[in-house]
């Protein structure tokens, strides 16, 4: 005879770890090309190295700790830490911090706490901040976006060769601070007048940037629609960071902390709400839990953004709610079918 | 369009419910063999009431209800009853259960039996008593007994009746092709059900809206009736009880609680039509609709199965191909197991057997690690944190598991069928309540023997204690009387009266005066403080006060002896003294040749009531030395002892002697009078000793072999039983496991003899003897297993 002694259930869903992944890399795709559009092929250069760079530190991590590396290289999450990496440096960023932030992501952040499903803090998150501390003139040199100077955008062979280091000073010319950057250093001018006299802004608000931000939030929604996460962490992040904007918009005035539209739609905002925030990984688990620590990260971004030393905050607000996600999770347990309290009964 | 509810997660897994509703029920027809399961509902087996050779009619009951959450089984076709043994059953674990196994002779000869024209004028009791004799047992899955379900309690007024004809699960047909083909039976049970129960508000039938004919086909039976047929949004799992429950009335049954808490009684259709022809037709539960699927069977369909059949003989009527199957369900894809054996019977449960070829139901990958996407949490219809379970569950924390509502889990699958990673998550929380469940049996059990430990030093300490005080009783009296002895050689009476004066002041002082110990002990008793004594304990006590009674009247005797030499006024009262104590020790002897008389015929009566006790009683007596039925090796030791011991007394005895002798001391012939007697008392035991042995050389092989109570058994098996544990106290652990895996092997080649015999002879110990044969080779294996 010899028939299976399995376990129920014996049917299985069509989804795996590895159709996950694929898909959220899909869902990066139209963000990552109006990046590109505006800022020159400098992201696509960065996302090629950092997954290179990723797979190869997976693998030698993989082999170190003596796992079968095809089996999980095949689950694609370090192509995903790759690519939200190569998203978030400036485009174009030299190679050697593309690979210092692969490999602190990967090995660090990843590999030494135990490999995927183990890592408390999002690896993409996590070397991006190390990068911010460590070198903040390469982190902080930012495309010009196009038509706000004469020159061209980058192109292929540039991107690369800017990459590895070859006529780097040249870069220079195409640089320009981030609309934020500008908003954050205003304190003089009323928010009308700052928009008329910078070349960056757009229509709503960094030119460029509002694009990028619509083409993630395309990417997020999709992936709403597919059901690979929930609604309510993104919601909730981009709920309470539209409500604070609105509380400390003053008008337009000098002090301005900017309109909702121009929080929302500039630098990594829906990149966070919808591709770092939403990592399972590293965020609270029930759906009453992910509105809260969504929350925390929306009001965290304004905070650090409007009032805190650094421009963007989606980084550093991501990795401190990763230290809150497993307290969330203790005080927000979903009351179970049958019983009248919620969480723990005492 | 009544209002629904919805419940918390779900999934909608291929339905694959096509392939067996495209041909009508059709009979399974009679296999050449039946096997009957003693239990196929949840509770205590059922019990044989027939014998192997005895020929069984069709409907005929065959094994009787064992208590009140049972069921009786009945023969589903005529024939001989050829065995009552364990035979492979369908069980998750592949394990094997008793059953009658009957050989049809193909005349499908019914019994007589005749049913009720109007069930109305049944009364309740005499309903539910129809229901319960038919041996019906929820035939959703569960198996639940349904007279006990339906033995409502007059203080929780049922609201609801409801009928689950959901079947959520794939592949699964039954109950849609009972729908489609038998409403009106199904209608007809659902009017019983609601005679019995008188749901004071309505009678709900729920179907999922995937089986649209089967809810045609409901409503049109139950025009008139006042049964409403419910359809709602199909999504598994709809079906369960609770999950039902919650979709059609919004009520959520409470955590540890039933239905009939929330005024809601659940029955399956299937179990409805059973209902209907156990009372209408009085026919019992023999057969039922089971649905053969699965893309390894050519012919996908449903059964009438009787029950017992084997699922092989449904295979080859469904066109089985066995080169493409690699597992067999019973049950659905979704929480069906995995049959290992295509001879196991279909039961009352079997609702499905599913024969999946490989590619639609592939051998599990491997699983991942979980990436905490929550995926599960969104599908659990009981709104717990799956992902969170399982790592509580690998890190074997049982509080935190039980703080998310381990025990709320329904084992429905469905976060394992979303898993991205593949993790059986289901399994690993079956495997996490077995766990907690036995370490609360472990606790328990810990919690007993740390009881037990604590009351054996605290008594063992007392023993010693109170041996320690004698001791140093008898060390001071010694001093005294040598320190007399010295100071004054030729002392008067004066001398020796204070002497005894002392030694009674200091046995006053002692704490473990007999004299205190009755005291305590009587007022203890009439406090009712404490148990009844023991019987052991008596006559320990009574041969302490023997032998204290004993040792006074020796030394009395003595005082009365010196006094008369000496021509004292005090021989009178010394005279009266020797007579009281006389007196007092033939009471005492009195008394203890009673309490032995009660003895040995008290046992013959507590052995039925309690074996155990008995036996321990008996060792306590044995210990005290003065058992009635002590073995012949005890007895032989006891009076080697005694002689040895009595030597050693004599030797003493004349040294004194001698010691006086030489000093001319007044004492020279008391002393001479201890020699002779303790000589008379050493020939005494000698002479015993010798017939003893001469009696035990006459019957060798009773004497090393069996104890003197060989005609008792139980008995014997206990002592040797204790005898083998005081030998273990003394072993290091490995020694014991293989004295103990040597015994059980004995044990079981014993018991296998005694079980051929039994089944030469036919013998209904048989199942018995088979019974604990499978016991004892599970502790062999376990036995083994430790050992390594």
């Amino acid at each position: 005879m010899g028939f299976l002694k399995v376990s129920s259930p014996h049917a299985h869903g069509p989804m795996s770890t590895a159709s996950v992944m694929r898909l959220v890399l899909l869902a990066t795709l139209p963000g990552m090309l109006a990046l590109t559009w505006f800022f020159g092929f400098g992201t696509i250069i960065n996302v090629l190295w950092a997954s290179v760079t990723a797979l190869a530190f997976e693998a030698m991590a993989l082999r170190w700790r003596k796992r079968p590396i095809g089996f999980y290289l095949n689950d694609y999450s370090a192509l995903v830490t790759a690519f939200l990496l190569g998203i978030a440096l400036p485009p174009a960023a030299p190679f050697w911090l593309i690979m210092i932030g692969t490999g602190f992501g990967i090995l660090i952040c990843k590999q030494l706490y135990g490999g995927m499903g183990y890592n408390p803090f999002n690896p993409a998150m996590a070397a991006y901040v190390m990068l911010l501390i460590s070198f903040p003139v390469e982190m902080t040199t930012w495309m010009a976006p196009k038509g706000s100077f004469a020159g061209d955008l980058l192109g292929p062979i540039d991107a690369l060769r800017y990459c590895f280091g070859f006529g780097r000073e040249a870069i220079d010319a195409i640089t320009m601070a981030t609309p934020l950057d500008v908003l954050k250093q205003n304190n003089a001018l009323l928010i009308d007048d700052l928009w008329s006299q910078s070349p960056q802004f757009g229509q709503l608000a960094g030119k460029g940037w509002e694009w990028a931000n619509a083409g993630f939030l395309l990417g997020g929604a999709y992936l709403i629609y597919r059901r690979i996460f929930t609604w309510h962490a993104p919601l909730s992040m981009l709920a309470v960071l539209t409500l604070m904007s609105l509380l400390f918009y003053d008008g337009g005035s000098s002090a301005s902390g900017g309109s909702p539209f121009f929080h929302l739609f500039s630098g990594a905002t829906m990149l966070g709400a919808f591709f770092i925030v939403t990592d399972p990984v590293t965020s609270a688990v029930s759906n009453r839990g992910r509105l809260i620590y969504g929350a925390l990260i929306g009001l965290l971004i304004y905070i650090i953004r409007v009032w805190g030393n650094y421009p963007d905050a989606v980084a550093f607000s991501v990795l401190l709610m990763n230290f809150a996600a497993p307290f969330i999770d203790h005080f927000t347990q979903p009351r179970t079918y049958g019983h009248k309290t919620k969480g723990a009964e005492k | 369009m009544r209002k629904v509810w919805d419940i918390h997660g779900g999934i909608h897994p291929a339905e694959n419910k096509q392939q067996s509703l495209q041909s009508p029920i059709q009979a399974a027809g009679i296999p050449p063999q039946l096997i009957l399961p003693l239990a196929q509902h949840i509770g205590a087996p059922a019990s044989p009431i027939i014998s192997v050779g005895d020929r069984v009619l069709k409907g005929q009951m065959i094994a009787e209800a064992k208590g009140f959450v049972s069921a009786p089984v009945h023969a589903p076709s005529s024939g001989t009853v050829v065995a009552i043994e364990p035979r492979l059953i369908p069980h998750p674990s592949g394990m094997s259960g008793n059953c009658i196994v009957i050989d049809t002779d193909g005349q499908d000869e019914w019994v007589k039996h005749s049913g009720v024209e109007d069930f109305r004028s049944l009364s309740k009791i005499d309903l539910i008593d129809r229901i319960r004799q038919a041996g019906i047992a929820g035939m959703g899955g569960a198996g639940f007994p349904s007279a006990v379900k339906l033995s409502t309690r007059d203080d929780k007024p049922i609201e609801t009746l409801i009928l689950n004809g959901t079947e959520c699960e794939p592949y699964i047909t039954a109950d849609d092709i009972l729908m489609r083909e038998r409403a009106a039976e199904i209608i007809a049970g659902a009017e019983i059900l609601r005679h019995l129960i008188r749901p004071s508000k309505e009678t709900l039938i729920g179907v999922e809206d995937n089986k649209p004919e089967g809810i045609a086909a409901l409503q049109k039976a139950a025009e008139g009736t006042g049964i409403e047929i419910v359809p709602f949004p199909t999504k598994y799992p709809s079906g369960g009880e609770k999950q039902l429950i919650q979709i059609l009335t919004g009520k959520e049954v409470p955590a540890g609680g039933l239905p009939a808490d929330t005024g809601i009684v659940c029955q399956n259709i299937g179990t409805a039509t059973a209902i209907y022809r156990a009372v209408c037709f009085g026919e019992p539960l023999i057969s039922r609709i089971t649905t053969i699927t699965g893309e390894a069977c050519s012919q996908p369909r449903n059964y009438e199965v009787l029950l017992g059949t084997p699922v092989q003989f449904l295979l080859d009527q469904s066109g089985f191909n066995k080169d493409n199957c690699i597992r067999l369900v019973m049950g659905g894809p979704m929480m069906g197991y995995t049959l290992q054996d295509t001879a196991v019977p279909i039961v009352k449960t079997s609702n499905c057997v599913l024969a999946p070829s490989v590619a639609e139901l592939p051998p599990p990958p491997p699983a991942q690690a979980c990436i905490r996407c929550g995926m599960c949490a969104e599908v659990c219809p009981v709104s717990l944190l799956p992902q969170q379970m399982y790592w509580f569950s690998r890190a074997q924390e049982h509080e935190k598991l039980e703080e998310h509502k381990l025990f709320d889990c329904i084992e429905c699958g469905a976060c394992s069928y979303v898993c991205p990673s593949n993790i059986p998550l289901v399994q690993y929380y079956r495997a996490s309540k077995a766990e907690i469940r036995q370490a609360q049996q472990d606790k328990i059990k810990a919690e007993r023997s740390k009881e037990r430990f604590e009351a054996r030093t605290a008594r063992l300490e007392q023993e010693e204690a109170e041996k320690e005080a004698k001791r140093a009783a008898r060390l001071k009296a010694a001093k005294d009387k040598a320190a007399a002895a010295a100071s004054n050689p030729d002392s008067g009476k004066a001398d020796l009266i204070q002497a005894a004066i002392e030694r009674s002041k200091a046995k006053k002082a002692d704490a473990a005066d007999p004299a205190h110990d009755a005291i305590a002990r009587a007022q203890a008793k009439r406090e009712g403080k404490v148990e009844e004594e023991s019987p052991a304990a008596k006559t320990e006590r009574l041969q302490l006060l023997i032998a204290s009674a004993e040792r006074r009247l020796t030394s009395a005797r003595e005082k009365l002896a010196l006094a008369k030499e000496q021509g004292g006024e005090n021989v009178e009262a010394f005279a009266t003294a020797v007579i009281k104590t006389e007196d007092k020790l033939t009471a005492l002897q009195k008394e203890i040749a009673e309490h032995q008389a009660s003895l040995t015929t008290a046992p013959s009566k507590n052995e039925e009531a309690d074996p155990a006790q008995a036996a321990i009683a008996r060792a306590m007596a044995k210990r005290a030395g003065n058992s009635t039925d002590e073995s012949d090796e005890d007895k032989t030791q006891r009076l080697q002892n005694l002689v040895a011991t009595t030597e050693k007394r004599l030797a003493a005895a004349q040294q004194k002697l001698s010691m006086a002798q030489e000093q001319n001391d007044a004492n020279v012939p008391a002393f001479a009078t201890g020699v002779e007697k303790t000589q008379n008392k050493l020939d005494a035991v000698k002479r015993e000793l010798a017939e003893h042995l001469a009696a035990l050389s006459a019957k060798p092989s009773s004497a090393s072999e069996a104890p003197a109570n060989s005609d008792d058994p139980v008995q014997a098996a206990i002592e040797r039983a204790k005898a083998a544990r005081s030998a273990q106290a003394n072993m290091s652990d490995e020694d014991k496991l293989k004295q103990s895996i040597a015994s059980l092997e004995n044990r079981i080649a014993r018991t296998q003899e005694k079980l051929q015999a039994a089944q030469a002879s036919g013998d209904d110990k048989a199942e018995i003897l088979a019974d604990s044969i499978a016991k004892l080779e599970d502790k062999l294996a376990s036995a083994k297993q430790q050992l390594g």
